[in-house]
C-alpha cells in the first residue's frame, strides 16, 4: 500500500482522482486550503506556497499527484506565478528530499497550444512563450520544471487532461446549461469545430494510471482525452439535452466573438476564481478552432483506455440532473 | 571570340571552386580538373567512393545547359552519393561546368558545339574514364551530351535527358523566346551586359524558386565578364540550316537513331522553350526510352520535382543489384487474332455492319446503314488516302470524331495501316482533353467541326484532317490539309495493295483514364491486347458474328466491327452521355433488332428518367433485348432494377472494369439480388482470362508489394489478362509503380501464366469464398484510425441504409494513423446549404455506420467526377472536412 499525496483535491477532478487512488488501494492524503471532505483520505491544509506547510504534508509520502493551481482565465500575473510555478517548485523540492519516488503533475493541453487547430497532434513540449494566457503560461512553466526535475530515483511524469466534465462540475458542463437556459449560448461558425473531451470518471482513471505506470513512462508527458472528438455544437447540444435545457441554434461568426461578448469559462482548469473575466479571445479561439489528438502514445504507454463513452458519459450526466431535479 | 558580344566577355579568367555556403551544395564534392591546357569545375563523388572502399556500377556523366552550372545535378550528385555511403547502388557521378561556363575556366575562344562536344571528350580522357557511362543531359547540355555518347559507343551504356533537343524541324521556328533573345542588338544586352536571360530562366521554376536557391544559380554569373559563355551559347543556338554548328547538331541527331541503350526522359511540359514537340522527336529517335511527363512541372524540371530519385530508380532497375532482365517474355496468346479480321471475313457481304442513327429533330434524316462491303472498301480507300497523306505506321492520329460510320472507318483504317488512334472523350472538359492530347501528342488530328475548331483555338498539335469537306476559306482558317471524303478518293484511284497489317504487340490505341483522381493518364493498348478485349466481350456476354449491338458506352462501342457484330449507334449529344434517351436507344434497337445494349452508367440513369415518353413499339423493340450492360462504375441496385424493367427479357449485367483493364469481372443483377447489400459493392467473378489478387493493406493504409487470394482479406486489387493495358503514355513513374510487385510475383507463384502482366488498379476490396470480387473503394480514400484501416464503402452502404439519406461518403479528417471518420452525405429532402447534421439524424447515422463515425454533415451534392457523374470525389471532400471542422468556413464541397 503506496501513501499518496493529492494536491488541489478539494476541486472535482483532484477529488476524483483522490477517490480513484483510495478504490485501486492506496493511501490518500490530501492537501489544500481548505478540508476535501473525501471519505477515506487523510486531510492535510495548507498552500502548496507555504513550505513549511509542504513539508508537513509529505511526511511518510511516497507518490505525489499535483493539480492544485491558481486557474482562471484573467488576474495578476504574479499570483499565477506564484502559485503554479512557485507552489509547484516548492512541491518538487520538498518531494524529492523527503524521499518521494514519483510525482505526476497534471497539466494541460493549453500548455503547447498556440491559438491555431490541433488537428490529431499527439503532446508537443510544454511553450510558455507561446502559450496563450497567464494560466497556460505559468502551467506550461511549472511542467517544465516538473519534468526537468524528473530522474530514476525521482520519476516524474505530466498528464494534461482534456476538458473534463461530468455530472457535479459547476466549470464547463454547469456554465453552457446556465448560458444556455438564459438563451446566451451562441455557436460560433456553426460549431463545426472538431473538439475532443475528456469525462471525468476517465480523467480519474487515466491520471491514476500514470501514477501506477509511472515507474516506466517518467520523464514524459501525456495528453488524456476520450478519444472521440465531435463538432463544438454536438458537444454543447448533449450537455444542454442531459440537463434538460434547449441547445443552442444561433451561430456567430467567430471573428466576432473574439473581440466582443462573453461565454462559458470553460476548459483548462479546475476551480474557479473570483474575477472571472469576460469571453477572451482565447476562448473564442478555443470554441471556434480544432483541438483533438492522438491518443496511441498516450493509450500504449499508459496501458489505458477511457472505459466511459460519450454517449454513456451524457446519459450518465442526464442521470445526474434528473436526480437533483428530483 | 563572338564579335556580337560585349567586349568585357572577352576576357581570359581561371577556373575556380564556388564559394561555400550554397545551399545543397556539397563543397567536399567540389574539384577542379584540368584537361587539354584548360581547367573545368566539376562536381564528381569518386573520391568520396574510392575513399570509402566503393567500387561503383559506372558513371553517370552529368552535362548542364544554358544559363545553369554544375549546380542544377546537386541533388542528384548528393543523392546517388548517400545511396552508395548507405549500402545501396554505388554510381559515381561527375557534373562538370562546361568551359566559359559555371566556375570553369573563361577560356575567350569563341566555343561552337563541335568544339564543346570535343571538350567534353577531353575532359573525359583526362579523367580516364572507363566502364559504363551513363549521360545526363540538360537543355544545351542535352546535345552536347548526346553528342558525346554518340562519340563513345564502346563506353556508353543509357542515356538520361531532362528537357532538350536534338532535332529543328525546318517546318517549325525555334522558340519565340530564343527568337528574340538573338535578334539583332539584342543578343550582348540580353545575355551578357545584363543578367536578363538568366533571371529569365530563373523565373521558370514551377513552383518559383527559392531566394537561396536562385543565388546559387547566379554565384557564378555576377558581372558581364563572367557571362561571356551564357552569350555566346544563345548565339551557337543552330536556328537554322545555315548555321555554322547545324551539320554538327544534325550529325548527332542522325547518329542517335542508330544507338540502342536504355534510355529515360525525365520531362516538365511547361516549358516555353523545349515543348512536346522537341520530346516528341527524342521518342521517334529513342523509342525504346522510358518517358516520364511529370504534369504541371517546366523547363527547371531538375527543381520543380524529384528527378534525382526518379533518375536513381531507374538507374536500379536497368543496371543496379535489383535489376533483372524482365522475366522471361511470355507473350500473350494474340497468335490468330486481328482487329480487322471480322471485317475482312465479312467483305462480301451486303448485310449491315454499322448504322448511325440520326440526330434527334431531324426528321427528314434516315439512319446512315453501312454494310459489311461497303465498310471494308472505305476503310481500305481511306488507309490509302492516309497514307498518301502522310500519316506513316506508328504515328499517332488523335480521332476528335463523335461515335457513329466516320469514326468506325477513321478507326479502323488507323488501325489497319498502323497508326495509333488516341481516343480523348470530350467528358474530360475542355481543359482535360487539351492537356490530353498535348501529352500525346499526335501527328495528326481527324476531327469533326467542333473538334478542329478547338483544336485551332487551344493550339492543339497535328496535321489537320477533317471529317467532311470543308469550304477553302474554313480549311485555310483551321489549317486543314485534307479531308476524309479527299482521301478516299485518292485511295478509291490507287490500285496498289495496302502494306501488311501491324504486329499484335505495336500500339494500336491510347485511350484517357476520367481524369478523377489528378491529370487523366494516356493508357496505351497493342493490337492484341485490343483483341483480347473483344475475345473478353465475346466470351463473357456472348456477342459475336451478327450479334445486334446498341453501342452507347464509348470504348466498346467501337468494337463492333471487330467482334462481327452489327452495330449502331444511338442517338445522343456525345460530350454528355446523360443526354441519351430511352426512345433513343428504343430507335436504334429496333433498326437493327439489337439483343445487346451497351451503357454507360449516366446513360442509364436517364434512360430510366425518360422511359415514360416510350411507345409501344418502342417499348416492345426494348423487349427483344437480352443482354444489358452498363459499364464505367458501378451502378446501384434501384437503378439497375429500374432499367430491367424496360429490358423485361434481358439479363442486366454491370461489368467491373477501368481504362487500364476494361472488362474485368461481371456480375448479374439476379446474383446481385441474392447477395446482402453491405461489405462493399460486389462486382462477381473474374471475366474470361481475367486474374484477380490482392495486396493486403498495412496498418498505415499502403498496399502491400505481394498479393495474393486469401478469402475475407482488404487489400489493393491486382489484375491480370491479356487484355489489360500494355503501359501508361509517357508516365514511366506511374507505370512502374502500378506494376510493383509484379516480376516477383510472376517469379514466385504463377509461372507458366498466359502473362505476367499485372496491373495495381488502385481500388481495395476482398474475395469472398466463391470467389467473388467486392470493391470498398478507392487505396487514397482509405482511412487510417487509430483502431485500425476502414474502407469507406461499407460504411457509406450502411449509413444510405438511414431514411433520410439518400447518398453518403465516408471520408477522412485529420492525420494518418489517428484520423477520424466523417459522413458526408446528401439528405431528403435535400439540404440549401453545408451544415451539421441535426441530433437526431447524426445518433441515426452513427448507430448504422458500424464505425465510429468524429462528424456528419449534410451537404446539396456531393462532388462527383465529370465523365461519369457518379464516382464521388472523396480526396476534394476529405480535404473539406479537414478545413471545415478545424474552423474553416462552411462553404460547398
Amino acid at each position: 500500500m503506496t501513501l499518496v499525496l493529492v494536491t488541489g483535491a478539494s476541486g472535482l477532478l483532484g477529488g476524483s482522482v483522490a477517490a480513484e487512488l483510495l478504490r485501486r488501494g492506496h493511501e490518500v492524503r490530501t492537501f489544500q486550503r481548505r478540508p476535501s471532505g473525501i471519505e477515506g483520505a487523510q486531510d492535510a491544509t495548507g498552500s502548496v506556497t507555504d513550505p513549511a506547510a509542504v513539508v508537513q504534508a509529505l511526511d511518510g509520502v511516497e507518490a505525489v499527484v499535483h493539480l492544485a493551481a491558481r486557474v482562471s482565465l484573467a488576474g495578476d500575473p504574479a499570483e499565477f506565478a506564484a502559485v503554479n510555478v512557485g507552489g509547484t517548485a516548492v512541491l518538487l523540492d520538498a518531494a524529492r528530499a523527503g524521499g518521494v519516488s514519483r510525482f505526476v503533475y497534471v497539466s494541460s493541453p493549453s500548455v503547447a497550444h498556440s491559438g491555431t487547430s490541433i488537428v490529431g497532434d499527439d503532446a508537443r513540449p510544454a511553450d510558455p512563450r507561446r502559450a496563450r494566457g497567464e494560466y497556460a503560461r505559468t502551467k506550461a512553466e511549472a511542467e517544465r520544471v516538473a519534468l526537468a526535475a524528473d530522474d530514476p530515483a525521482f520519476r516524474v511524469v505530466a498528464v494534461r487532461p482534456h476538458l473534463v466534465w461530468g455530472p457535479g462540475d459547476t466549470q464547463l458542463v454547469g456554465r453552457i446549461v446556465d448560458r444556455a437556459r438564459a438563451g446566451r449560448l451562441p455557436l460560433l461558425d456553426h460549431g463545426t469545430a472538431l473538439i475532443d473531451t475528456l469525462y471525468l470518471d476517465n480523467a480519474a482513471t487515466g491520471i491514476a494510471q500514470t501514477l501506477e505506470r509511472a515507474d516506466v513512462v517518467h520523464g514524459n508527458a501525456y495528453v488524456l482525452t476520450n478519444g472521440e472528438p465531435r463538432p463544438v455544437a454536438e458537444l454543447l447540444s448533449g450537455i444542454c439535452l442531459a440537463a434538460g435545457v434547449r441547445p443552442p441554434t444561433r451561430s456567430v461568426p467567430a471573428g466576432l466573438a473574439r473581440t466582443a461578448g462573453s461565454l462559458i469559462e470553460l476548459g483548462w482548469r479546475f476551480r474557479p476564481g473570483a474575477d472571472e473575466p469576460p469571453m477572451t479571445r482565447f476562448l473564442a479561439e478555443q470554441l471556434s478552432t480544432s483541438h483533438w489528438f492522438d491518443q496511441r502514445r498516450t493509450r500504449r504507454d499508459l496501458e489505458w483506455t477511457p472505459a466511459v463513452t460519450l454517449d454513456e458519459g451524457f446519459a450518465r450526466l442526464a442521470a445526474s440532473y434528473a436526480a437533483a431535479s428530483r | 571570340m563572338n564579335s556580337r558580344l560585349p567586349r568585357a566577355a572577352q576576357a581570359p579568367a581561371p577556373a575556380s571552386l564556388p564559394p561555400a555556403g550554397l545551399p545543397g551544395l556539397d563543397p567536399a564534392l567540389s574539384r577542379l580538373v584540368p584537361a587539354a591546357a584548360r581547367t573545368w569545375h566539376v562536381l564528381d563523388n569518386g573520391p568520396v567512393l574510392e575513399r570509402e572502399g566503393i567500387a561503383p556500377i559506372g558513371t553517370v556523366l552529368c552535362v548542364h545547359g544554358n544559363p545553369t552550372w554544375s549546380f542544377l545535378w546537386r541533388s542528384f550528385v548528393s543523392g546517388a552519393t548517400d545511396q552508395a555511403l548507405r549500402g545501396g547502388d554505388a554510381w559515381r557521378v561527375i557534373a562538370v561546368d562546361q568551359l566559359d561556363m559555371g566556375f570553369s575556366e573563361r577560356t575567350a575562344v569563341e566555343r561552337d558545339l563541335t568544339l564543346r562536344i570535343g571538350d567534353l571528350a577531353d575532359l573525359t580522357d583526362a579523367l580516364e574514364l572507363t566502364g559504363k557511362v551513363v549521360t545526363f543531359g540538360h537543355d544545351w547540355g542535352g546535345v552536347i551530351s548526346l553528342g558525346w555518347a554518340v562519340d563513345h559507343p564502346d563506353l556508353l551504356a543509357g542515356i538520361m535527358l531532362l528537357n532538350t533537343a536534338v532535332h529543328q524541324p525546318e517546318s517549325s521556328k525555334i522558340p519565340a523566346p530564343l527568337r528574340l533573345a538573338l535578334g539583332r542588338g539584342v543578343l550582348g544586352k540580353a545575355t551578357v551586359s545584363t543578367p536578363a536571360f538568366l533571371e529569365t530562366t530563373l523565373a521558370l521554376g514551377h513552383p518559383a524558386l527559392a531566394l537561396d536557391v536562385k543565388e546559387g544559380y547566379r554565384a557564378p554569373y555576377r558581372g558581364a565578364s563572367r557571362r561571356g559563355g551564357i552569350g555566346a551559347f544563345v548565339a551557337d543556338i543552330p536556328a537554322s540550316a545555315s548555321h555554322p554548328s547545324d551539320p554538327e547538331r544534325r550529325r548527332v541527331a542522325e547518329a542517335l537513331l542508330s544507338v540502342d541503350v536504355p534510355a529515360l526522359m525525365l520531362w516538365g511540359p511547361r516549358d516555353p522553350i523545349f515543348s512536346d514537340r522537341y520530346l516528341d522527336d527524342l521518342v521517334s529517335r529513342l523509342p525504346r526510352a522510358d518517358v516520364h511527363r511529370f504534369e504541371g512541372a517546366g523547363h527547371l524540371v531538375a527543381e520543380d520535382v524529384d528527378f534525382a530519385a526518379a533518375a536513381l530508380t531507374w538507374l536500379g532497375d536497368r543496371f543496379g543489384r535489383g535489376a533483372q532482365d524482365p522475366a522471361p517474355a511470355e507473350p500473350d496468346d494474340v497468335s490468330s487474332v486481328s482487329l480487322l479480321a471480322a471485317l475482312d471475313a465479312r467483305r462480301s457481304s451486303d448485310a449491315t455492319a454499322v448504322v448511325e442513327m440520326p440526330r434527334r429533330g431531324d426528321v427528314d434524316a434516315a439512319p446512315r446503314v453501312v454494310s459489311w462491303r461497303a465498310l471494308g472498301q472505305r476503310v481500305d480507300r481511306l488507309a490509302k488516302g492516309l497514307l498518301g497523306a502522310g500519316v506513316a505506321r506508328g504515328d499517332r492520329v488523335s480521332l476528335l470524331v463523335p461515335p457513329g460510320v466516320d469514326l468506325t472507318i477513321a478507326l479502323y483504317a488507323c488501325l489497319r495501316i498502323g497508326a495509333v488512334v488516341v481516343v480523348a472523350d470530350a467528358g474530360l472538359g475542355v481543359k482535360g482533353l487539351t492537356r490530353a492530347v498535348r501529352g500525346a501528342w499526335p501527328a495528326h488530328v481527324i476531327g469533326a467541326l467542333p473538334g478542329l475548331s478547338a483544336a485551332r483555338a487551344l493550339g492543339w498539335p497535328g496535321q489537320k484532317i477533317s471529317v467532311t469537306s470543308l469550304p477553302a476559306a474554313t480549311r485555310i482558317a483551321l489549317g486543314v490539309t485534307h479531308s476524309l471524303p479527299e482521301l478516299m478518293s485518292v485511295g478509291a484511284a490507287d490500285s496498289r495493295p495496302l502494306p501488311a497489317g501491324p504486329a499484335a504487340d505495336d500500339p494500336a490505341a491510347i485511350l484517357f483514364t476520367s481524369g478523377s483522381t489528378g491529370p487523366a493518364k494516356g493508357v496505351v493498348y497493342s493490337h492484341g491486347q485490343l483483341a483480347a478485349v473483344c475475345r473478353t466481350l465475346a466470351e463473357t456476354y456472348d456477342v459475336g458474328p451478327d450479334t445486334g449491338l446498341v453501342a452507347g458506352f464509348a470504348p466498346f462501342a467501337l468494337l463492333g466491327p471487330a467482334l462481327g457484330a452489327r452495330s449502331v449507334t444511338p442517338d445522343m449529344d456525345v460530350t454528355s452521355p446523360k443526354t441519351l434517351t430511352a426512345t433513343a436507344v428504343a430507335d436504334a434497337a429496333a433498326e437493327i433488332d439489337a439483343t445487346v445494349v451497351f451503357l454507360s452508367p449516366a446513360a442509364l440513369a436517364n434512360v430510366v428518367a425518360t422511359s415514360d415518353a416510350l411507345d409501344p413499339w418502342q417499348q416492345n423493340a426494348l423487349r427483344t433485348v437480352e443482354t444489358f450492360l452498363s459499364a464505367g462504375a458501378p451502378v446501384g441496385l434501384p437503378l439497375l432494377e429500374a432499367a430491367a424493367e424496360l429490358m423485361p427479357n434481358a439479363s442486366a449485367h454491370t461489368p467491373y472494369g477501368m481504362t487500364e483493364g476494361l472488362l474485368l469481372t461481371d456480375v448479374s443483377l439476379d446474383e446481385i439480388r441474392a447477395l446482402p447489400e453491405v461489405g462493399g459493392v460486389c462486382v462477381g467473378r473474374p471475366a474470361a482470362g481475367v486474374r484477380i489478387r490482392i495486396a493486403p493493406l498495412a496498418d498505415d493504409g499502403s498496399s502491400s508489394d505481394s498479393f495474393g487470394e486469401t478469402e475475407g482479406v482488404t487489400g489493393e486489387i491486382v489484375v491480370s489478362a491479356a487484355h489489360v493495358f500494355d503501359h501508361y503514355d509517357r508516365l514511366w513513374l506511374t507505370g512502374r509503380a502500378a506494376r510493383r510487385g509484379a516480376e516477383q510475383h510472376a517469379r514466385a507463384a504463377e509461372n507458366g501464366q498466359t502473362t505476367n502482366r499485372w496491373h495495381r488498379t488502385g481500388d481495395v476490396g476482398h474475395l469472398d469464398a466463391d470467389g467473388r470480387l467486392w470493391v470498398e473503394g478507392r487505396l487514397p480514400h482509405v482511412i487510417v484510425t487509430a483502431g485500425g484501416v476502414v474502407t469507406p464503402v461499407e460504411p457509406e452502404q450502411r449509413v444510405e441504409g438511414v431514411t433520410r439519406i439518400s447518398r453518403a461518403a465516408a471520408v477522412a479528417a485529420g492525420p494518418i494513423g489517428t484520423q477520424q471518420v466523417v459522413v458526408v452525405a446528401e439528405t431528403a429532402p435535400g439540404t440549401e446549404r453545408p451544415a451539421l447534421a441535426d441530433a437526431a439524424l447524426a445518433a441515426e447515422v452513427r448507430a448504422a455506420a458500424g464505425v465510429p463515425v468524429a462528424a456528419v454533415l449534410v451537404v446539396p451534392r456531393l462532388p462527383t467526377d465529370v465523365r461519369h457523374n457518379s464516382k464521388i470525389d472523396r480526396t476534394r471532400l476529405s480535404r473539406w472536412a479537414d478545413s471545415v471542422l478545424a474552423g474553416g468556413d462552411l462553404v460547398a464541397p
